[in-house]
């Protein structure tokens, strides 16, 4: 950091994040979405992790309005 | 300085936040015609054998309130971590866009991939309008839509960003996205059609419905650019100033 003034302002575009830094928080934070993302939207669908309808019914208002195919 | 494992957190926050939004949303326009479905359904159902009465698992209200609200900040705290680790990826690799401008465009982008596109070709459907018997191709279908979308979406910003350098902004942003609606437009063509909405189904009523669902999704991802943008313009703002002034601290 040699001057003040080469200090990056808030409205400038900030540096990029290497992607080797990025790599493995994106990966953690892809298989916990698709996580979250199957029970909200597919699970005791076609496929059951969980026996029975209860998850179904208990989403079943979101299920529709998020647009997720629902029985 | 930003980190990827800051965005990720900020993005599953303002996701929750964003549920709540979309929550608020869907109840006040989607319960309604949520409502008017079944009692649709309940009208043409066949009747129930004597001395039978349907077992409800989970009451509609316990399903309007409670459940509408679990589901919506779920899909908002999934949707918020991917977000937030999509604008790690795109903060400073796409000219002089700020990191909150950023964060609008890139909400804008996934709204379009993830909502809109799945949308065009298999819109929300509401209770009623769905034959069980087609619901593995149904969610097959459905699910590989939004994968094309957000392809294209993704396809759009890398393509763009390559041309740029010989087009210019403008231009390669525009040759982008007329890539990006033919792709998407061959995927509407070609793909198998769904419709099996009922005879005697009111088209207002599933109008409205489609309408209230596409809105839930707007109000998640608007929530998510411009909040999340909110929180990194302040959050840089704060280091700018810390590290500005190190012969004070």
């Amino acid at each position: 950091m040699a001057t003040i003034s080469a200090l990056p302002t808030p409205a400038a575009a900030p540096a990029p994040i290497p992607f080797r830094q990025v790599l493995p928080w994106a990966a953690f934070g892809i298989v916990l979405a698709v996580v979250l993302l199957y029970f909200v939207g597919a699970e005791q669908g076609i496929t059951s992790v969980i026996s029975g309808e209860t998850v179904h019914e208990f989403v079943h208002d979101g299920r529709h309005l998020l647009g997720f195919p629902c029985h | 300085m930003l980190s990827a494992r800051t965005l990720l957190v900020r993005g599953m926050l303002v996701g929750a936040a964003a549920g709540v939004a979309a929550f608020l949303f869907a109840y006040l326009f989607g319960e309604s015609p949520i409502n008017d479905a079944i009692a649709f359904e309940e009208a043409h159902a066949a009747p129930l054998p004597p001395g039978e009465h349907e077992h409800e698992l989970v009451s509609r209200t316990v399903q309007s309130t409670v459940g509408l609200a679990t589901a919506s900040i779920v899909y908002g705290i999934a949707l918020g971590g991917v977000f937030g680790i999509a604008v790690a990826l795109t903060v400073g690799r796409f000219g002089k866009v700020s990191a909150r401008a950023t964060a609008g465009l890139v909400a804008l982008a996934g709204f379009v991939g993830v909502a809109l596109v799945p949308f065009l070709k298999y819109p929300a459907n509401p209770p009623a309008t769905g034959n069980p018997d087609t619901l593995q191709q149904r969610t097959g279908l459905y699910f590989l839509m939004a994968v094309i979308g957000v392809a294209v979406v993704i396809g759009t910003a890398v393509v763009g960003r390559s041309l740029r350098p010989r087009l210019g902004t403008w231009n390669a942003a525009t040759v982008a996205i007329v890539g990006a609606a033919v792709v998407v437009g061959a995927a509407v063509a070609l793909l198998p059609a769904v419709n099996e909405v009922p005879d005697g189904f009111s088209p207002v009523l599933l109008w409205q419905f489609r309408l209230a669902s596409l809105g839930t999704q707007a109000v998640t991802w608007a929530t998510l650019g411009l909040l999340f943008g909110y929180l990194t313009e302040r959050s840089l703002r704060t280091s700018t100033a810390v590290t500005a002034q190190p012969v004070a601290a």
